[in-house]
């Protein structure tokens, strides 16, 4: 079976496709939400070295995940949009970045709500956190070389250009605590090793992840549409055909 | 369950404030972000409606 997947490339059909997904991504997202924090704080066992405070790491780790994978996805449709001269593409890079930004910002602030009672400091200027907030200034970086550049078509690419070059941080961010002596732990779950946590605390966790990355799909795809209309300003990708139709006849 | 009752199961164990702090603020963000999307969407679909309403306005002017 083939599917002709240029077809929902062309914005008039990925315009409703998108609208018909977000309710979809959306209610799954806030069930599994609702069952990762069920079994999180009512299934999961306490901590035996960190007590209750370890709690933090079903919203610190799905967070700190979305904040890089969102950056490499950015990355890449910004890599699309300047190889194939994709308009669709840079649109998707500017929906996302907001949103990654927002997990980077909660990675760095439930770290430092982790950081307090476990290592005595709100912050330190180690390896994993300091290029944690550079990515946040990168997310800055090429949301405001958007802002601050009129001609669209410029500042998608300078944004662009700004985003692929960054994205050298991430495996930075990534591989920090194996490369530089951090304070910040190693990794509790790997492709190599497997997990070090209780099956119901992985599980909390990975529910979470799940839910974040459905979450950040739903509003990713609902700012996408903003985005196009906002800037192509073209009333023909209306969900129904009959729309211009309905206006006139609402008159 | 590990949780005897309600306010053992606010305090955390000692570690409430910390742990509270994470999920509201990140329950918080994601609220603002979605409100924020939906008055977004409010605004655009009333552009899109004007755009449409003054492209037949010429047409049929």
């Amino acid at each position: 079976m083939s599917v002709n997947w240029s077809k929902y490339s062309a914005p008039q059909t990925f315009y409703p496709l998108a609208g018909r997904l977000i309710p979809w991504f959306a209610c799954v997202a806030v069930v599994l939400m609702g069952i990762g924090l069920y079994m999180g704080f009512f299934i999961a066992p306490t901590d035996f070295q960190q007590g209750e405070a370890y709690r933090i790491i079903f919203v610190h780790v799905p967070a700190a995940w979305m904040s890089m994978f969102l950056y490499v996805v950015m990355a890449v449709w910004a890599g699309v949009g300047m190889g194939l001269n994709a308009r669709l593409s840079f649109m998707m890079a500017q929906a996302i970045a907001p949103t990654g930004a927002m997990f980077t910002f909660l990675a760095l602030l439930t770290g430092a709500m982790w950081g307090k009672p476990t290592w005595g400091a709100w912050w330190v200027w180690d390896a994993r956190l300091t290029s944690e907030l550079i990515l946040l200034f990168q997310y800055a970086g090429v949301m405001l070389l958007r802002t601050s550049i009129d001609d669209v078509r410029r500042a998608d690419r300078a944004s662009a250009v700004f985003a692929l070059v960054g994205v050298v941080n991430v495996p930075i961010i990534y591989f920090s605590v194996q490369w530089w002596n951090t304070l910040h732990q190693g990794a509790s779950v790997s492709m190599a090793t497997g997990s070090k946590m209780a099956s119901t605390m992985l599980m909390a966790m990975l529910l979470m992840t799940v839910a974040f990355w459905l979450y950040s799909i739903a509003v990713i795809l609902a700012r996408v549409r903003c985005v196009m209309v906002e800037r192509e300003s073209s009333p023909v990708w209306d969900e129904k055909p009959t729309a211009v139709q309905e206006t006139v006849e609402a008159r | 369950m590990q949780w005897g009752s309600a306010s053992e199961f606010f305090a955390m164990g000692g570690y409430g404030l910390y742990v509270w702090t994470s999920f509201v603020a990140t329950a918080l963000c994601m609220v603002w972000e979605v409100l924020s999307l939906w008055r977004r969407r409010v605004a655009v679909r009333a552009e899109q409606r004007a755009a449409l309403l003054g492209g037949i306005d010429e047409t049929t002017a």
